[in-house]
């Protein structure tokens, strides 16, 4: 059945936007972890996992943000998905707290190789007040490997998606080392 | 009937600045809580000092808000959970992080220590940690009884927290959450910390509040060192505030209709909500407006073009959430999984004193803006707050419908009557004495709540942020009983609780 919105719609312009590009400065941080086998295997598609290790959910909201028809993530070949066992990126937000830690920790455990670790945000970046004290292990490199750091307070949706097309044509099998 | 009025006075009252009165009652007042709860008074919140605990109380007969100490004896305070359910996490958050034990208090497990930190109560005496423990969830008896045990990392993009369900083939027996996953020690680190510095850290106690929280933060210090403001930064933080809550609403409102398989409202309601950010960008220069607020002021001023940008965006999203809540209306699948769902009763709400829209779609009729006094809503004519009865998952749906056109209308009110003149004014908070402050605000969730104790010098000697989720988590447990297992990502969204506000 057709409904309403959709007869309205058909005389609009879509609300996806295009002019996104990788951004030079996460191709230029991943330009020296990308390897071989992850092209081979992950080619121009990736399944990301988000892991909030202590944010304070603003960074959250700009990731939900990635799915709204404005920047329309999937379009890109990148998708959000359940499970770590699913994923070939996991999207890790906050300074990594105490409490969480060992659960960061066996979501990366959980990830197949090969697989790329993304820090969003300031606080994963180690570059937020929420520096080292009782409850709080530090910046997501002080727990497991990262490859790309976002920052941000929280990053915009622009900048997160133009940090994840990176990592698409880093692992894109044309691309030539 | 006793009233929060007599009680302050057979107190040692203390000055709070202007707003808020506090008085102190000695170890030997026991039976203090258990009085509080046979007067007309709802608890707003209970936290930890220095060798004392400060309950916020609000007297809903006299509609007014107070603070109630009381000192321990030999690290012991009276239990205020025996007789205030919502007080029972916040005591053992107490015990965590100051030592401090309730006596009589049932519950005694630990809460945001998980034997994780190398210290024990960081607040207090901070002795070193004894051996992690494993924790002792509630026993749970019956044949054929399975259990689902999801988090602490969701399958969406969500805050961390685990929740322990037990079922009986879908129906859900018992849900028992356990939180404090992201406790970031907010409160250590804000201790000793300056003023300006204080506003960034309580300004990411909750991000998704952050107006909220930085307005009640910047009320805290304005009234602890007795300052008043320009109007016109009263007018802006009001239009940010509501700004926030229209955001807040209308991500809620997809989300909700999303988990329903209703996935078109989310995909408008998305749409409608980058609008505003975008908007919020352009005027403010924040999408979501953090660090704008400041004690003083606003960081920013609206000029003649940012007021347009507002009129543009609110004419512009008025008739389009109008047009998609007749979707909602009209599409008896979603109003099938929403209705009768998760439903809160109007007994609990009250017992709870459930803030924000969980209490008003169960009959509370309660709102900050109207019940705590302050600007810039007390500047402004008398406004509806909306208040439903049936508790369930479509009126808590509902109750943010309602809201999202009263906020838009009073973002136009206020830009009507926008004050001319600065919108800061400066001061120096090294006053060479100590004060204190309380700051309230209507955040989306409901009321938040900062208090703080400065120092002679200016700087922070004391502060503790308060989210409305306190409350609402444990309510969430008792909402989700009887209900099916597949209907819990509907009714936790129709709360949206904040993990990182609880855990602090």
């Amino acid at each position: 059945m057709t409904s309403r919105y959709q007869i309205r719609n058909l005389s609009r312009r879509t609300k996806s936007e295009n002019g996104f590009s990788a951004s030079e400065t996460a191709l230029a941080e991943l330009a020296a972890r990308v390897n071989q086998a992850a092209k081979m295997q992950l080619g121009r598609s990736l399944a990301i996992r988000h892991v909030d290790a202590g944010s304070c959910n603003a960074c959250e909201l700009e990731i939900h943000a990635l799915n709204n028809p404005y920047y329309a993530l999937e379009r890109f070949g990148l998708h959000f998905v359940a499970s770590p066992r699913h994923a070939d990126v996991l999207l890790v937000t906050g300074s990594v707290t105490a409490n969480m830690k060992i659960a960061l920790e066996r979501t990366y455990a959980a990830t197949p190789a090969p697989k790329w670790v993304v820090a969003a945000g300031d606080c994963a970046c180690g570059c937020s007040l929420f520096h080292e004290n009782y409850a709080v292990s530090g910046s997501v490199d002080k727990v497991v490997p990262v490859d790309l750091h976002i920052k941000g307070c929280p990053p915009n949706p622009k900048v997160l998606l133009e940090g994840l097309l990176a990592l698409l044509e880093i692992n894109a099998p044309s691309n030539a080392i | 009937m006793t009233s929060l009025k007599d009680i302050l006075a057979k107190g040692k009252e203390v000055q709070t600045g202007r707003v808020f009165p506090r008085a102190v009652f000695g170890a030997e007042n026991h039976d203090l809580p258990e009085t509080m709860a046979q007067g007309e008074l709802d608890l707003l919140g209970l936290w930890g000092d220095d060798g004392c605990v400060h309950a916020a109380m609000f007297d809903r007969r006299d509609r007014m808000t107070g603070i109630v100490t009381i000192e321990a004896a030999k690290g012991h305070f009276p239990s205020f959970g025996l007789h205030f359910p919502a007080a029972v996490r916040m005591e053992r958050t107490i015990t965590d992080l100051f030592g401090l034990v309730p006596d009589g208090a049932q519950d005694t497990r630990r809460w945001l220590d998980h034997g994780q930190w190398n210290v024990s109560t960081p607040l207090g005496q901070q002795i070193s940690a004894p051996p992690c423990e494993t924790y002792a969830f509630l026993p749970v008896e019956g044949e054929s009884l399975h259990r689902v045990l999801v988090g602490p990392v969701h399958a969406g993009i969500i805050e961390p927290g685990y929740f322990r369900f037990h079922a009986s083939g879908e129906t859900i027996v018992r849900l028992e959450e356990r939180l404090g996953y992201v406790h970031k020690g907010i409160e250590a680190l804000l201790q000793g910390a300056d003023v300006e510095t204080g506003a960034k850290l309580v300004a990411r106690v909750s991000g998704d509040s952050t107006v909220a929280y930085s307005t009640a933060y910047a009320r805290a210090i304005e009234t602890a060192l007795g300052i008043d403001l320009p109007p016109r930064a009263h007018f802006l933080r009001g239009i940010m505030t509501e700004l926030e809550r229209v955001a807040n609403h209308m991500g809620d409102i997809g989300a909700i209709c999303n988990d329903g398989a209703f996935a078109m409202m989310l995909a408008e309601c998305s749409v409608l909500r980058e609008k505003v950010a975008r908007t919020a960008f352009e005027c403010f220069g924040h999408r979501m407006m953090m660090d704008k607020v400041v004690p003083g002021g606003v960081a920013t001023n609206l000029d003649a073009s940012g007021i347009s940008c507002l009129r543009t965006l609110v004419a512009e999203i008025t008739p389009e959430f109008a047009s998609l809540m007749e979707l909602y209306d009209s599409e008896a699948s979603i109003l099938d999984r929403t209705e009768t769902t998760g439903i809160l009763s109007p007994e609990l709400a009250a017992a709870f004193a459930a803030p924000g829209h969980v209490g008003r779609a169960s009959g509370r009729n309660f709102d900050s803006r109207r019940d705590c006094p302050h600007e810039p809503y007390s500047m402004l004519p008398a406004f509806d707050i909306p208040v439903l009865k049936a508790g369930d998952v479509d009126a808590r749906l509902r109750i943010r419908a309602l809201e999202i056109p009263k906020s838009l209308g009073l973002i136009i009110r206020m830009l009507d009557h926008l004050p001319d003149g600065a919108p800061f004014r400066s001061m120096n908070a090294a006053t060479g004495q100590i004060c204190e402050g309380l700051g309230i605000t209507e955040s989306f969730r409901g009321n938040v709540l900062v208090w703080l104790r400065l120092s002679a010098e200016g700087t922070i000697e004391r502060c503790h942020p308060h989210d409305p989720s306190w409350i609402q988590w444990p309510l969430l447990e008792d909402v989700i009983r009887g209900n099916i297992i597949a209907d819990f990502p509907l009714c936790n969204k129709s709360f949206n609780c904040s993990y990182s506000g609880h855990d602090l």
